[in-house]
Formats: structure tokens, sequence, C-alpha cells
């Protein structure tokens, strides 16, 4: 009841002032004092775009670098760096445009006010500079798009035969973590076969699937391509992972991928950054519901040593008991669990090999 | 017997307010205004004037503002100041207040309401609905739109819509909260965020109606721009201002079924049981039956109007600022016909660019980049 009031004092106030106002207009318009001219109103706000201008600018460029760390953590792949590269080039070619056009809005907008006398240059139109301020910019944006186009080619294509291969599936509100084990292929996941101890949907008719284990960090090692295979298992989530320059949707019912080649290990970052608790970061990028703000995972790059060792010391699915006893009633209450791999395959969405070319057949179709 | 029924001009859609006839009143009713010829229900109300309903308009526009820039001062509280408490939002807020934050639904909620109501009922039809509805007729000479009754209806299907949007705030369970862009399968199922369940039908509802009332408007101001200008005005000599109204209501015409085709796929997904948006889903526990549906499919259909609908947004005002520019400077705004080409070129470019807003949806990169622009 007392913010009803409040906010109804401060409407009234409102109200208040803009009727005073008019009311000040209305009694000069009466008592003859009223004067329609270009006067000194116009020359404040002529000289406000000045003003403008230089601390709006000055804001913006202080802006820019106060926060420029924030929204660019140190980039730790092979691809950020070409990114990196583009975005300056593009910002550098943007600021320039930007600069020159601001500076004679503002600038002209001073110089050319009213001025008692002064007539506007009648000059109505002119298509040799329409065709040069249509002709440059289009070359330029023509040669930003290719710079582009080659480097987006680059990353969104095959991965390198040789990648670590990884899968995420994320869910509400966490991320799942598997690899493909000793046989280096990912086992078949069928979401029918989702219960309590087997969180990604396991398909353990298919052999490949037995020696996949989970995880609950991601490790990946350095200097090594790492194809991250991304799946989801309820609605849109997001795999964002901002130090990689990394980011792309998880797709309930289309598996989704990206690779990338991380530069720095985990060790590397925290001393370049100087803080010892820093742990590279995957953050959920898609809203996915309640606690999404909070769902996220952690990546820890590893010298390739520590990688294999910390590979090999995982424990399998098969070592799974609790997981591997109620397999049997899941997979007979689903229908599934016969035919052994290629039935397993065949029930499931997609073939789930390590191959890195794996095809984007499935979503050429879209 | 005294009536007040409609004149039959008036049920035609016929033009404009100062050539109605006649009509009759109750004179215990109103006797000292007889000399008045329209009843204030039609002259006020369901008013088929071109000012009026603009002036309609503008008043539901600018009050849908006020109430988007509040729920965007809420969310911005929460944001900048994470650490601060938000008790004081109790009386307000309710039981959306825990624990001196605002509960993270409604955040995501808030997010979506102000959204929603920033782009479409304020940008789209408080801008175009106001300022097209007002300046066509009176830019391009004629007495009034091509259908003041049309005109009238998509006034009324905005305040029905408007009405339904509103509603959807004080909801029990919560409004909408799958973000503006509502992507499937958050926004299709209930069990994924609370916010998805009635607020969110109420949305599709209220949006549905909107459609048709953009559609309706649409239709109307390109009739008029085409078929009711006045003696002596080609195409060629139209105000800047009208060309970009004109192009974008042919924008709205061609973009908004496809929005209006996903969210009725939507409510079918959500109360039919079809897999349009969905396939292989486990959440609460239970693996859905929904098979072979793709939610890639919604974000296409959105943001085939997404994209256009951020040029149907901003063209009005590009033309009202070429207007503005040329009046105050006392000289024609420079390359008139070059203006006209770019108006028509961002429209028709606008067509073809949506999957800009795709990048990372996990589409066929190859066809994402024809979308760079």
């Amino acid at each position: 009841m007392t913010a009803l009031t409040i906010l109804l004092v401060l409407v009234l106030l409102l109200v208040v002032f803009g009727l005073l106002f008019r009311l000040q207009i209305l009694t000069s318009i009466f008592s003859g004092t009223y004067v329609r001219e270009i006067g000194m109103s116009n020359r404040i706000n002529a000289a406000l775009m000045i003003v403008f201008m230089v601390v709006g600018g000055g804001a913006f460029f202080w802006s820019f670098s106060e926060n420029f760390n924030k929204m660019n953590p140190p980039v730790a792949s092979v691809h950020g760096h070409a990114m990196e590269r583009m975005f300056w080039i593009t910002m550098t070619v943007i600021g320039i445009a930007f600069a020159i056009t601001q500076a004679l809005l503002f600038i002209y907008s001073y110089k050319y006010q009213h001025k008692e006398g002064r007539r506007a240059y009648f000059f109505a139109h002119n298509n040799t500079i329409e065709v040069i301020w249509t002709i440059i910019p289009a070359i330029v944006m023509a040669s930003l798009i290719f710079a582009g186009w080659k480097a987006w080619t680059r990353i969104t294509g095959p991965a390198p035969k040789d990648s670590v291969v990884v899968e995420l599936m994320g869910k509400q509100f966490n991320w799942l973590v598997r690899y493909p084990g000793r046989d280096m292929k990912l086992g078949v996941v069928n979401y029918r076969l989702i219960d309590a101890s087997n969180d990604f949907g396991f398909d353990l008719s298919d052999k490949s699937a037995l020696d996949d284990f989970t995880s609950t960090e991601i490790h990946v090692p350095k200097g090594h391509p790492v194809l991250i295979k991304i799946r989801s298992r309820d609605v849109l989530h997001a795999v964002y992972m901002p130090h990689f320059r990394v980011q792309m949707y998880a797709v309930p019912g289309m598996p989704t991928r990206f690779w990338f080649t991380p530069t720095m290990t985990t060790d590397e970052m925290r001393a370049h950054l100087g803080n010892p608790k820093f742990n590279y970061e995957l953050a959920c990028n898609q809203i996915c519901g309640k606690s999404h703000f909070a769902m996220k995972a952690t990546l820890i790059v590893d010298e390739p040593d520590d990688y294999q060792a910390w590979y090999a010391k995982q424990s399998p699915n098969s070592a799974n008991a609790d997981m591997m006893a109620s397999y049997k009633q899941t997979s007979k209450n689903a229908g599934l669990g016969k035919g052994g791999s290629a039935g397993a395959k065949a029930a499931a969405i997609e073939e789930t090999g390590e191959t890195p070319a794996v095809p984007l057949a499935a979503q050429a179709s879209m | 017997m005294a009536t007040n029924l409609p004149s039959a001009a008036q049920a035609q859609g016929g033009v404009g307010v100062a050539s109605v006839p006649h009509t009759e009143h109750d004179d215990h009713l109103h006797g000292h205004e007889e000399h008045h010829d329209q009843h204030w229900l039609w002259k006020y109300v369901f008013s088929q004037d071109h000012k009026m309903i603009a002036r309609q308009f503008l008043i539901t526009g600018m009050i849908w503002a006020i109430i988007g820039g509040t729920l965007s001062s809420l969310f911005r509280l929460q944001l900048g100041w994470p650490e601060a408490t938000l008790d004081w939002l109790q009386p307000f807020l309710g039981k959306w207040i825990e624990g001196g934050k605002l509960n993270p639904e409604f955040y995501l909620a808030l997010v979506t309401m102000h959204g929603t109501i920033m782009v479409f009922f304020v940008l789209t039809a408080g801008l175009s609905g106001t300022f097209s509805n007002f300046l066509i007729p009176l830019q391009v000479g004629a007495r009034d739109m091509a259908s003041g009754f049309m005109n009238m209806l998509s006034y009324w299907f905005f305040f029905l819509s408007s009405v339904i949007m509103f509603a959807s705030l004080f909801l029990e369970t919560g409004p909408a909260a799958a973000g503006w862009t509502i992507y499937p399968p958050l926004s299709a199922l209930p069990q994924a965020i609370s916010g998805s369940g009635m607020g969110m039908t109420m949305w599709l509802v209220s949006m549905a109606f909107f459609i048709v009332s953009q559609l309706l408007g649409g239709v109307n101001y390109v009739t008029t721009v085409i078929n009711m200008r006045t003696r002596g005005m080609s195409m060629s000599k139209l105000p800047l201002t009208i060309w970009a109204f004109f192009l974008t209501a042919i924008l709205g015409i061609l973009s908004f079924p496809v929005l209006l085709s996903a969210a009725l796929l939507l409510i079918f997904d959500r109360s039919f049981g079809t897999s349009f948006f969905l396939s292989d889903i486990y959440i609460a526990g239970q693996a859905l039956h929904n098979q072979g549906g793709s939610p890639v499919l919604f974000q296409h259909l959105f943001w085939f109007l997404g994209h256009p609908e951020v040029y149907i947004v901003i063209m009005p005002a590009m033309g009202m600022v070429s207007e503005v520019l040329a009046t105050n400077a006392r000289k024609p705004i420079f390359g008139y016909r070059a203006m006209i080409g770019s108006l028509i070129g961002i429209s028709l470019l606008s067509f073809v660019v949506w999957a800009h807003h795709m990048f990372v949806t996990g589409m066929n990169p190859f066809l994402v980049r024809c979308s760079c622009s």
C-alpha cells in the first residue's frame, strides 16, 4: 500500500512539473512576451553536440579499454588467435569509419547550426558520390567477409584425423562428460536408456560403449586437436568456453560438434594471469531454465603426458556395477538392448563414431 | 426508436469521419449532444479515423513502454548489483523475491517479457501503428486509410493481444520465461521451466492476435500508398517517410505469417503431442515420446521473421529522420532516389540473411555462411 502511494506521488509530481512548464509558455503567450524565434536554446543545443561528441566519445573509448579484458580473456587456442587477428582488423576498419562519420555528424551539426541570414547550400543529389560511397564500402566489406569465410571454413570444417574426442551432454543443470575409452570409439547412447545410474543413456549392448568412461572434469591435452561432440538431453544448451573462443549449441535430437587446439595448459594460464585458483570454465550459454546461470563445468588442459596418465587411470562403464545391473531392466522396458552393436546403432539417432570427419549431412537438410 | 447503431457508411469501412451522416441519439441520455454527429463509442473507442487510431496506438504503446522499462529496471537491479539484497521489493513482487534475490525463473521471465514487450508492443505496434496510421493518409493526400474498418480492427486486435500479454504477467506460474526468442524445447515443455506452462500459452495466443493486427494494418498501409495517392503524386514524389512506412508494411506482411506458423506449430507441440520441434528428450525423469523434430526448425521460422523484424523497427524511424532533417535544414534530402534504392535494398536483403542469427546453432556451416551480411 505504501508502495502504491509513493508511486502515485511520483506520477503526480511529474504531472505537476509538466503542467507548470506548459503554464509558463501559455502565460508568456498571453502576456505577449512569447517570441517564437530560434535563439539561445538552439545555440546551447549546438554546443552540446560538441560536448556530447567529446564526452561520449571519451566515455566510449574508456569503457572499451576498461572492460576489454573481461570480455576478451587471453586466447588459449590456435583458431582463437586467428579470431583475434580478424577482430582487430575489423575493429580498425570499422573504427576509422566510425570516427570519421561521428566526427562529421557532430561537428557539422555544430558548425552549420542556424545562423541568421545563412541558408543551406542546395545540393540535392550527385550520382558520382553515391557510386563512390557505395562501391568502396562494398569492397571493404567483401574483403572482411572473404577473410572471415576462409577462417570459418577452417574452424567448422573436418577435425584433424588424430583429434582427441570427448563428448559433452548438457542437461538441466550440469554437463555430463564422456570419453571413448581404450578402444578410442564412442559407444552408442540412446535417450530411452537413461536412468538413475545411466545418465548418458549408454546402450551397453554396443561393445564400444562398455569401455567408455564418464568424468566430472574435462581433460584435454595441450597442442593436440580436440574434437568436442555435443549433445543435449532435454532443452537447448550451449557449450561456451571463452578462453578457447568456442561456442556451439547442444541440441536435443541433433548432435553437434566443435574442434579446437588448446595452446596453454591450466598451469601456464594460472602463471600468466597470476591467479593460482584459475580454471578454464565451460559455461552454458543458452537459456535452459532455472539454474542456467550456474550451469558450468571445469576444463583442464594438461601436458600430453599428464593427459595420457589421467586417461589410463579412468574406470570404464564395464566396471560400473550399478549401471550394468540397471541396464538390463531399463533396456527391456525401452525395448532395446538386442542386436548387439548394429542393433544399438540402428535404434539411436546418430552413429557416434570417433571419426572426426563426422558428416554434417544430418544438418545439411535443415 | 432512437438507435446508436453505426451508419451504413461506417459499416462498409467508409472513408473518414467527416462524411458520416447524422445518427440518432436517445434523447434522455444525450439531449444536450444532439449536435454531435457521432456517438462517443464510434468516435473515440471503435473509431475508424486514422488519426484517432494512431492516438490509440500511441497511448497503448507508451503504456507498454513504461511497463517494459519497469521490467528491465527490475532485472538490471539484480544483474548490476548481484550482492545487494532486494528484500525491499517484496511488497511489489511477493513470492518472486527469495532470500533477497530475484527468483531465477522470474529473472528469466522478466528478460523474456521485457524483450517481447519492447520489440513487438512498443517498437512494432507502438511505432508503426502510430506513425504509419497518422502520416500515410496525410502525406499521400488521401482522406483516410483504404479501409477504416480494418484499421479499427487492427487496433482492437492489438488491444486484445495486449490484455492477454498483460494478464500473463500476473500468473501464478509466471509469465513466459524462455527468452523473447522462446526457443523450444524450453518453451514447449512446462516441466523445463514453470513459465512454459500457462504463461507460454498466453504468450502464443497474444502473439497470434498481435500478428493478425499487424497484417490487417500492413495491408491497409500498402493499399493506401499504392491506390490512394493524390493526383500528381507519383511513387517517385512520395516523401521518404512514406517510402519507409510502405516498405516496412511489405516486410511485415511477408514475414509475420512465418512467426505465426512457428507459434502455431509450437502450440501443436505443446498441446497436441506433435513433434515439430521436439526429439529425443529425457526430462523430469521421463523419456518423452517425441521423435524426428528439430529445434533448429523453430529457429529458422523465428528468425525468418526476426531479421526483417528489426528492419520493421528501424525503417519507419529512418524515414522520419530523413523528413525531419530535410525540413529543419530547409533543403531536400540528399540523394532521394539513392535513399529509395537503399530502402528497397535493405528490404530485399533482409529476407536472405536470417541465418546470421544462427551461427552457433549447429546448422550446416556452409548455409550459414550464405547469410553473411
